[in-house]
């Protein structure tokens, strides 16, 4: 078997002193999506910031096509062909969409970066008629495309995700996971943490169920759908903590 | 008229420009590195003294001295970073602040020690104003300083706007964190950032000392009206700075002109009038006239 694109071994991390995910294993295959779920505050963009070297691993390993990455730090990833978008605050708002796409090339640029940009923007339409347009004016699902679109610039290998569909209308959802799907289809490998679990899970490879910064649930997005498990305590739950809200909205 | 041209007008575009020069550095240093820069003002003043010991030794003009001082004043800025507010990075930004108002301190102590604390001039002597028209007076220095900062403010605005380095320093001064997972190398831009900010500040001390004099009090004396002129385009934003210096320098020029033969303000009060402008706009619009970040 090929060495994977990614491994999380054994990982404890957090910040500062604190732990918040304790022994996470993570395994992602070339071309595929393993998507992180989990309720609020499974430790799942933390998992993820610890692969971007943003907060500190106490042990553990994180394994990049064989290789450990977790003294690289955050900056020289982009060479390496890794690329994140972070859940929020994913943009530059004063520099224009162009200008944007500009910075997601500096640390690892594109063989033919006009090719590059046309190949993006082909996948991001609404973008093209906002290329001069500071990015802070865009709305929130364009601000998402563009912060997708940035961290693709680089032609990265593995793309991490951290919520990407997070306050999105249900329009722009579809929009997104299609998008996911699309940009798996180029050749990439998608490490992806999301709150929307059933509609991530669908487009899944491999899932992974985070509960208080645990492992719970590994298995195939299909699997982790149809086990009755994870259903009642994390689907379900999710879907008890909806009908809570509305009940509470209403008047 | 020509009178209010000639000894309002002229001279506050030069003093606005001297305060645009400083407060470039002082918006990028908070854009970037999240601080307010107390030491800035002292900057100015190393890179005056180099210039005077370059005039000292060498016999040169300070305008050729300027290069030279400049670098020196960049590596000093450098070192400043590497000893004092690198290690201070990680902590809040506070720390930083203070440390910075020990460095002013520290600088003008050595300059006091190296130079001694009397007031110099580059050179003695009255400098003749040409005359344009007959009546519009404007001495060559002025022409210097203003052209100058003119030719900076267009150049800073191609760097920041094309350069691949500019980019990186405004979207690093957006998000420092976001810049770094974007794969931008921060030191690197943090160094830039010094050795523009010192360049631009040695500049800026220079042209005070060809205006008036050098001694050691030049460029802290500087601080608040370079301060308020960040405050006043908007941290963060470079152009702003440059318009908000000229915007204080004019104004500090103006409120002394008679309207009516009554001045607003008495000469001496004129360095009030940038603390007036730094409080209105704190109260009023605090993200500055472009924009800037908040201050926090």
């Amino acid at each position: 078997m090929n060495t994977p694109v990614l491994v999380i071994e054994n990982l404890t991390a957090g910040y500062g002193t604190t732990a918040i995910v304790h022994d996470v294993n993570v395994t992602l295959q070339e071309r595929e999506i393993a998507v992180i779920v989990g309720p609020n505050g499974a430790g799942k963009s933390t998992l993820l910031k610890a692969v971007f070297g943003l907060n500190n691993c106490f042990s553990g390993d994180i394994l990049y096509r064989g290789s450990s990455i977790l003294k690289t730090g955050t900056a020289n990833l982009v060479p390496m062909g890794i690329s994140a978008v972070p859940q929020s605050g994913n943009v530059f708002p004063s520099l224009s969409v162009t200008e944007n796409l500009e910075i997601g090339t500096y640390a690892r640029a594109p063989k033919n970066k006009a090719h590059t940009m046309a190949r993006i923007l082909s996948l991001f339409p609404d973008l093209k008629d906002k290329l001069k347009q500071d990015a802070g004016e865009l709305s929130g699902g364009q601000r998402q495309m563009l912060a997708i679109a940035r961290a693709l610039m680089s032609e990265p290998q593995l793309l991490l995700l951290d919520e990407p569909t997070a306050g999105l209308s249900p329009a722009f959802l579809e929009i997104i996971f299609d998008l996911i799907l699309e940009i798996r289809s180029t050749g990439l490998s998608i490490l992806m943490v999301e709150q929307n679990a059933r509609q991530a899970l669908r487009i899944a490879d491999t899932g992974y169920v985070l509960v208080n910064g645990e492992n719970a649930y590994t298995g195939s997005g299909t699997e982790l759908l149809a086990n009755d498990e994870v259903r009642r305590s994390f689907l379900g739950g999710q879907a008890r903590l909806k009908s809570k809200q509305s009940d509470s909205d209403s008047p | 008229m020509m009178e209010f041209i000639n000894f309002y007008l002229i001279p506050g575009i030069t003093l606005g420009s001297i305060y645009a020069l400083g407060a470039v550095g002082v918006s990028m240093i908070f854009g970037i590195l999240r601080f307010a820069h107390f030491a800035h003002g002292d900057l100015m003043t190393t890179g005056a003294y180099i210039a005077l010991m370059l005039v000292w030794v060498l016999g040169v003009s300070p305008l050729v001295a300027m290069p030279i001082a400049m670098a020196g004043t960049a590596i000093v800025a450098l070192l400043l970073d590497r000893l004092f507010y690198r290690p201070l990075r990680e902590l809040p930004t506070i720390y930083t602040v203070i440390a910075s108002f020990g460095v002013a301190l520290i600088l003008r102590s050595l300059i006091q020690v190296l130079w001694g604390t009397e007031a110099h001039v580059y050179s003695p002597g009255f400098q003749k104003p040409l005359i344009f028209f007959d009546s519009l007076r404007i001495a060559s220095r002025h022409i210097q300083i203003i052209s100058t900062t003119l030719a900076i403010a267009v150049a800073l605005h191609f760097f920041l706007k094309h350069s691949r380095l500019g980019r990186s320093m405004r979207a690093v001064s957006d998000d420092p964190e976001l810049a770094r997972i974007a794969g931008i190398r921060t030191e690197r831009v943090i160094a830039f950032t010094w050795i523009t900010g010192a360049c631009l500040a040695a500049m800026a001390g220079i042209f005070v000392g060809l205006d008036t004099d050098v001694h050691t009090n030049l460029g802290w004396n500087m601080l608040l009206p370079m301060f308020a002129a960040a405050l006043l385009g908007g941290i963060g934003k470079p152009m702003g700075a440059i318009a908000g210096g000229l915007i204080i320098g004019i104004a500090e020029e103006l409120v002394s002109y008679p309207v009516l033969g009554v001045s607003l303000l008495s000469p001496s009060y004129k360095s009030a009038v940038a603390f007036i402008i730094m409080l209105v706009l704190l109260i009023f619009r605090p993200q500055g006239l472009f924009k800037g970040r908040l201050l926090q």
